[in-house]
């Protein structure tokens, strides 16, 4: 009778069974990727060779770069490369994609994760005070601030920040986030301070809001009304009981916001002329350098199912209800 | 029962002249409220929802709602003032001097947290020096004490073995008093008994004294030693339970007795008239004016005081002296009819499954026209599943259901509209089986429509009618689900059910979501319907006394068989099945206050 279903089993198929789902997601969007890229104007050959190219250089290039064949061959080549680490070379200056996103991809998980490890916990954090004070002045204070940056546009943010901070009214920080090819940003941190705060001040508001409202909606349940009556010490209610249930519905906006960080820095990059890959692909595009978009669009679409599977599963470990059974 | 000397602080609870108001000072949920508790002593704490019974009991722990705060008067325990004291050591104070054990535990635990952490967190309160382990509070309650079960989710757990961990937590601390909230509204009557025994052998053995909020007068009956019965944030009636029971002085208390139906007694039950008061207390006439028989211009004068009509027995009325209006309960159920009228169901060797579980085995028996038949049994004997069946709302079904003349296939979908209209199901719960987004009048009209060929103009009047007949108000035909009181809401479903004239209704477990009063007046209706109207029903309740007060015969099921029935008078003087005879034995019932020593004492009854 007393006997309890390992916990571990149904939640190893679960994940299985996302990562499963996951990589099918990657394939479609590979797919898509790769045929949205082909049906774009333009021919690849005339990119690389300029407009005085001749018709038989032309014609040579295009063997060489396999335009010739069938669309779902070059496909499946492609694919082929891409599986084995192979992301072929940039049509315009020839070098490999491997080479040239790889700094680009450094540089954006440093403004990500400075970004992510600055503004969670200050979200959360402030999240939980508000609601700890619902009503108060400084629960009003801090949600109407939240609502106002929310409503500003990033780019907006980030010129205002670069004209308080870097140009008009005191010159501390660097306007621009420029650091020299194959140098580290870590050489130069100050320029990492505006592109982050930026960031942190767009995602913020979300993160805040959400934790606030699940957080209020967990201080009104009975179950804290029962600790109140248990006698707990505030902390421990706060802590203990209140923060589990409030983040669990939390995370899938952390996710989002994630997600958002990684595609969505390619304004914040261009106003400061940071070399990340949102700027990378702003380049590519414009110069039609098809197979750098492909792999960077391939790249950030992967990090969106990732970080998606991921905060399923970290929601799945904070919740009980859903890796238990029952006996 | 010695009367107990106010000014002697050694009682284990004092409280005086408690307010509890709004915030904004326009109401007061509970006014004047002053009793006092010995060691060891059970208060029953009785009135319809709205009546302030919750608010009482949780301000005895120092704690208000949102929007309320006690506003004067003071409450001892175990010699601190509650009412004086601060947050930061009301909070100190709370888990070990006064607990409380919560309505609804399913809810009330901590979804995230293991049944471990949520335990442990009591003894810890209460500091060391004391001896007890987790295992020990886990048998104090009759939960397996195995590693396992501390380790388990609330989720986990069943709804009588959540409410026994509630209970272990409040009693973990050893406090002077324990607050319960309805702690066994939604347990079947086997778990609640032993809930009940549980909280009463704990109480007596840990000198622990208790206030046992509840709606069931009947539950009290079996707890309490004494029992106060609130009106409008009011104590109207306090005494010795056997002596409120027995003797009940205040008309209110009078009503609501014979709003519960009692297994011991043959009556039926009636609903008290009008709204129950949602406005809190009336500062200047007795509250309970506008819905009593016996009100005189006095008692618009004035609150009237409380005054004792028996020592420890206290009323707050003007009229309690006054006794010749009481009347005994009478029998009004309509006679056993069933050897004069056709069979009108015939049901034979039906078998029910889910997937592959079997649910129901080998169910034979009839119903004749114009009777009411119960069905009874715990959770899980398939008695719901039966009365789908029959509406054809459980398809997995096989056997023979010869309805007047002819077979009944089972699947509603397939029977034709004449048997879909003749055969109508009403649920358990009035708040998931209305269209929160229809207007009442729309959902009841859609009956008329679907099953009937009654013209487009004339439904709105169909539908008046049929409010007409559940003495729903017409001004209800334009409101939505959320603005009706849960008794309302179950009206309407009657009437939805009633509008297209059926021959056979199905109710299961209606009324075991309402609070007492409202089921009485559920409960006349259906009786009335009967007698009238010559419906025929079955019957749904896990609750005796509500079957034994509606139905002429009754089947007890028990693991998806039938394996008693009979006339419901015979069946419940002398049950033959093991299972009828623990039902019986469990349910609650008035009797159990009538203790030896309090026919000693009081020449009542």
């Amino acid at each position: 009778m007393l006997k309890f279903t390992s916990a571990i089993s149904p939640l190893m198929t679960l994940i299985c069974r996302r990562i499963a789902f996951g990589a099918l997601t990657l394939l479609i969007l590979s797919m898509l990727v790769f045929f949205a890229t082909e049906i774009l104007p333009g021919d690849a050959a005339r990119v690389v060779l300029g407009r005085a190219a001749n018709e038989t250089a032309l014609q040579a290039l295009r063997e060489q770069l396999h335009l010739d064949e069938p669309v779902a061959a070059r496909y499946w080549h492609w694919l082929v490369n891409i599986c084995t680490g192979d992301f072929g070379t940039s049509l315009v200056n020839g070098r490999p994609i491997a080479e040239l996103v790889a700094s680009r991809l450094m540089n954006s998980a440093v403004l990500l994760v400075l970004t992510t490890g600055l503004t969670i916990p200050l979200a959360v954090g402030l999240g939980v005070f508000a609601a700890l004070r619902r009503g108060r002045r400084s629960d009003s204070f801090l949600s109407v601030a939240a609502l106002v940056v929310a409503s500003l546009p990033e780019f907006v943010i980030g010129i205002g920040l670069i004209i308080v901070f870097a140009t008009v009214v005191v010159q501390w920080l660097p306007p621009v986030s420029m650091v020299p090819p194959g140098t580290s940003v870590f050489a130069r941190p100050l320029v990492l301070v505006l592109p982050t705060l930026t960031l942190g001040l767009v995602s913020f508001p979300y993160i805040f809001r959400m934790i606030r409202a699940t957080m209020i909606d967990v201080l009104e349940s009975d179950y804290m009304e029962m600790a109140t009556l248990k006698g707990l010490p505030r902390w421990r209610m706060t802590f203990v009981h209140a923060l589990p249930n409030a983040v669990a519905p939390a995370i899938q906006v952390v996710a989002l916001m994630l997600a958002y960080l990684a595609g969505g820095t390619v304004m914040i990059e261009y106003v400061f002329g940071y070399a990340g890959l949102g700027q990378g692909l702003m380049n590519a595009i414009q110069s039609r350098d098809m197979p750098v978009i492909q792999v960077i669009v391939l790249l950030l679409a992967a990090f969106y199912v990732l970080v998606n599977l991921a905060a399923d599963i970290v929601t799945i470990l904070v919740t009980p209800k859903l890796r238990t059974g029952t006996w | 029962m010695q009367l107990i000397d106010p000014c002697d602080e050694t009682r284990t609870v004092s409280v005086k002249n408690l307010r509890v108001e709004t915030t904004d000072n326009l109401k007061q949920l509970v006014e004047d409220v002053s009793l006092e508790l010995l060691p060891g002593e059970i208060l029953g704490v009785v009135g319809e929802s709205g009546s302030g019974k919750t608010t009482l009991g949780l301000a005895l722990l120092g704690h208000c709602r949102r929007g309320l705060r006690i506003g004067a008067g003071t409450i001892r325990v175990g010699g601190e003032l509650l009412s004086d004291k601060g947050p930061s050591e009301l909070q100190r104070l709370r888990g070990r001097l006064v607990c409380y054990v919560p309505q609804d535990p399913a809810t009330a635990l901590n979804p995230a947290l293991r049944i471990r952490t949520q335990l442990a967190e009591c003894l810890d309160k209460n500091g060391s020096g004391r001896n007890i382990s987790l295992e020990d509070l886990l048998e104090d309650v009759m939960l397996p004490s195995g590693a396992g079960f501390l380790h388990a989710f609330p989720h986990q757990l069943s709804g009588g073995q959540l409410q026994r961990v509630a209970i272990a937590m409040a009693f973990a601390a050893r406090p002077r008093l324990i607050v319960m909230d309805e702690p066994t509204t939604g347990l079947d009557v086997s778990t609640q008994s032993h809930v009940l025994k549980t909280v009463r052998r704990l109480c007596e053995s840990h000198r622990v004294a208790a206030v046992y909020v509840s709606h069931d007068i009947a539950v009290v009956a079996s707890i309490a030693n004494r029992t106060a019965v609130v009106y409008a944030g009011r104590i109207v009636e306090m005494g010795p339970t056997a002596s409120v029971l027995f003797d009940p002085s205040h008309p209110y208390t009078r009503a609501l007795i014979r709003a519960v139906p009692d297994i011991d007694s043959t009556a039926t039950v009636s609903g008290l008239a009008g709204q129950a008061p949602d406005g809190g207390a009336d500062l200047k006439r007795c509250s309970f004016v506008p819905r009593c028989a016996l009100a005189v211009p006095a008692c618009r004068a004035t609150v009237p005081p409380a005054v004792p009509v028996r020592p420890g027995h206290e009323v707050r009325c003007l009229r309690a002296a006054d006794r010749e209006h009481i009347h005994e309960r009478s029998r009004l159920l309509p006679e056993e009819t069933g050897s004069r009228s056709n069979t009108l169901l015939d049901v034979r060797q039906l078998t029910a499954s889910h997937g592959n579980a079997k649910i129901l085995h080998d169910i034979t028996f009839k119903i004749r026209a114009g009777e009411c038949v119960g069905v009874v049994g715990t959770s899980g004997s398939g008695k719901t599943t039966l009365a789908r069946s029959l509406a054809g709302l459980h398809e997995d079904a096989r056997g023979q259901v010869i309805y007047r003349d002819s077979e009944l296939v089972s699947g509603t979908r397939n029977r034709d509209a004449d048997a879909r209209r003749s055969i109508q199901y009403i649920f358990q719960s009035p708040y998931g089986s209305l269209n929160p987004r229809r207007s009442i009048g729309a959902s009841v009209a859609t009956a008329l429509s679907q099953l009937t060929t009654v013209p487009a103009a004339e439904r709105r009047a169909r539908v008046l009618k049929a409010f007409d007949q559940v003495a729903l108000p017409a001004s209800a035909i334009d409101r939505f689900p959320h603005e009706l009181s849960g008794g309302q809401r179950q009206r309407a479903a009657i009437a939805r059910a009633l509008i297209v004239d059926p021959d056979f209704l199905i109710c299961d477990e209606i009324t075991s979501a309402l609070d007492v009063s409202v089921q009485a007046r559920i409960m006349e209706l259906l009786g009335e319907l009967q007698r009238e109207h010559g419906l025929t029903m079955l019957f749904v309740s896990h609750n005796l006394a509500v079957v034994r007060s509606i139905a002429q015969r009754v089947l007890v099921m028990q693991h998806g068989r039938i394996v008693e029935s009979g006339l419901t008078e015979a069946v419940l003087t002398n049950p033959s099945a093991a299972v009828t005879r623990q039902l019986l034995q469990d349910a609650p019932r008035f009797s159990c206050a009538r203790s030896a020593e309090y026919l000693e004492e009081h020449d009542v009854v």
